[in-house]
């Protein structure tokens, strides 16, 4: 299947779901670019821009869903959650409101507009959120699954989507649960956590290991919360050893949330691979995805190191 | 409109304010008592609404944007029945269905959770656009502080009422003069608040906001305003109806102490000192 990015999902899906449910979609004057002017373009009457104001865009969608109607909200991810962080905390978490957080160009597959625009904290400020249900699917199956679940949620959900075209890791995810990790693959020597872009990565590393001699599991961590404890503390116990993959910082995101599950429990060796408290920088996705270690390569590399190979 | 009842309405609101606030040993009594006036009149008067049914859909709808002044709301509320007065002085207590900043999951009436300011006027507007774009006949009404004004969000807000042509969304902004460090026009001067609203594409007056047959005008007038949101300028005096708050900032968020609490239900009460 031809790659897409998940944003280019979230457009077509939101077009989709608007033939069924009610509900309005908001954008910050970037709708050509998180895919909602495929829904406005269908749905004129239920999709409303509100320019470059994106505190104003969380506190309105707020006041919709608090006078009965579910919205969509989008932006990029650095705006949505970073400049509307405040708002998203008070006027859509603290109330629990019927508000969807749907925000593309996570994470530094964003390119060469480089770091000012590359979100790599996200995960972090919307876990840290009480209430709220974070979503970071890996492809466009599975973007479907999480925009169609968002709005049977009632309550706040964010959903992380990226600009870059993604390979295609799943053709059907009907059967995911929300805060179960999907297990892509068992493995016995290692489990590799993978969330949004990495899992398609991580898919291609347990062959390279495998050729290597090393099982490795393949957990793709769809629903980064509520996150799936259980999970991780069955691959703690069963491997020993976890490797987290992601487009994000390692301090907060799905790494973190590993860390937290099995420390409790069942604590193990826990390697996180993912930005390494450092900004981005300008370059084109696939050379970011290499530069990064997030790659195949990337992954493969870092499993080896943490079982000593 | 009967303004010696909502006069006495007003009275009842004041005394709880005093009472919630002093039993909590916390919170903001001066801006509460500069928007008495407009609170009684929306709940006791102008407000669409049903005690009984708190959540009924079809309501007008009230954001106190200036979130602070939590003791006005729930003062009125209890007073029009959502609940017993009496429970008033539960205020800011572990548990409490009374809030220190409003809460809508929580409190009876209360139709939306506010407290970070500038957030409310934009609650209020996504609730106009709501009822426009699902053709419904009710109103919303929101209330601002004059020091809110100071919060980019608000003008942001007053962009998108404008952009959306919100005729059904009245912005009140309770000009008492006063934010927590001081007059507003020393701290961060955010007047002229009318002609700021007027350049924003807002119908805008400006009028006395203790005075009932004023603020109904006003009010009157904005629903004659077609395409454009209204935003109404009171000019109050924080602190009102209690000697030693009125004019000073020091009363913006702290509460009686034994001695103040009395002299100040004597004042509203009548009572000769």
């Amino acid at each position: 299947m031809e790659k897409q990015a998940t944003r280019v999902a979230y457009g077509k899906t939101l077009a989709a779901l608007g033939e069924e449910k009610m509900f309005f979609v908001l954008d910050a004057d970037l709708s050509g670019s998180t895919n909602t002017k495929t829904f406005g373009d269908k749905f004129p009457e239920r999709f409303f821009n509100c320019g470059i104001a994106e505190g104003n865009m969380m506190s309105v969608a707020a006041g919709m869903a608090a006078a009965g109607v579910p919205v969509f909200a989008s932006s990029f991810a650095m705006f949505a959650t970073g400049r509307a962080f405040e708002q998203i905390r008070n006027s859509v978490g603290y109330p629990k409101l019927n508000v969807k957080i749907a925000a593309s160009h996570a994470g530094i597959t964003v390119g060469e507009d480089g770091a000012s625009h590359q979100c790599i904290e996200d995960i972090s400020l919307m876990r840290g959120i009480p209430g709220m249900t974070v979503f970071c699917p890996a492809d466009s199956a599975e973007t479907e699954w999480a925009v169609k679940k968002a709005l049977e949620i009632d309550g706040p959900v964010y959903i992380r989507l990226g600009r870059y075209a993604v390979e295609q890791v799943f053709t059907d995810c009907s059967s995911n649960e929300i805060g179960k990790g999907n297990v892509v693959a068992d493995g016995t020597d290692i489990a590799i956590f993978a969330t949004g872009i990495t899992v398609a990565s991580a898919v291609k590393a347990r062959a390279a290991l495998a050729d290597k001699g090393v099982s490795a599991a393949v957990v793709d961590i769809h629903t980064i919360k509520p996150f799936d404890k259980e999970l991780a503390n069955y691959y703690a116990s069963r491997c020993g050893i976890i490797l987290t993959a992601e487009e994000h910082s390692v301090i907060g995101g799905l790494g973190s949330a590993v860390c937290e599950a099995v420390c409790e429990t069942t604590p193990c060796k826990v390697v996180r691979l993912g930005i390494n408290d450092e900004f981005g920088t300008s370059a084109s996705a696939g050379v970011l995805v290499s530069h990064f270690g997030l790659d195949a390569e990337g992954i493969t590399a870092k499993a080896l190191a943490a079982l000593g190979k | 409109m009967n303004v010696q009842l909502l006069q006495e309405k007003a009275n009842a609101i004041r005394i709880g304010i005093i009472e919630s606030t002093h039993a909590a040993k916390s919170g903001h009594p001066g801006g509460s008592l500069s928007c008495t006036e407009l609170i009684s009149y929306l709940y006791f008067y102008r407000m669409n609404i049903d005690p009984a049914n708190p959540q009924w859909e079809d309501r007008d709808r009230f954001v106190l944007s200036k979130g602070h002044c939590a003791p006005a709301l729930y003062s009125a509320l209890a007073h029009r029945g959502f609940f017993e007065p009496s429970r008033l002085t539960e205020l800011r207590k572990l548990g409490s269905f009374l809030q220190g900043h409003p809460d809508m999951k929580a409190t009876p009436g209360v139709d939306m959770s506010t407290g970070s300011l500038g957030q409310g006027i934009s609650a209020a507007c996504g609730m106009a656009l709501t009822a426009k774009a699902t053709n419904k006949n009710w109103r919303v009404y929101t209330l601002l502080g004059d020091g809110e004004c100071e919060e980019g969000q608000v003008w942001e807000a007053a962009m998108f009422a404008a952009h959306y042509k919100l005729d059904n969304l009245i912005a009140f902004v309770d000009f008492n003069g006063y934010q927590i460090d001081g007059a507003v026009t020393d701290v961060m001067n955010p007047t002229p608040i009318d002609e700021k609203f007027a350049s924003f594409g807002w119908h805008t007056v400006v009028i006395d906001g203790h005075d009932y047959n004023a603020i109904d005008a006003a009010v009157e007038e904005a629903l004659t305003i077609k395409d454009k949101p209204c935003a109404v300028i009171m000019k109050t005096v924080k602190g009102k109806g209690v000697s030693f708050m009125e004019n000073n900032y020091k009363w913006h968020g702290v509460a009686t102490n034994d001695e103040q609490k009395e002299q100040a239900l004597n004042e509203l009460k009548g009572v000769q000192a």
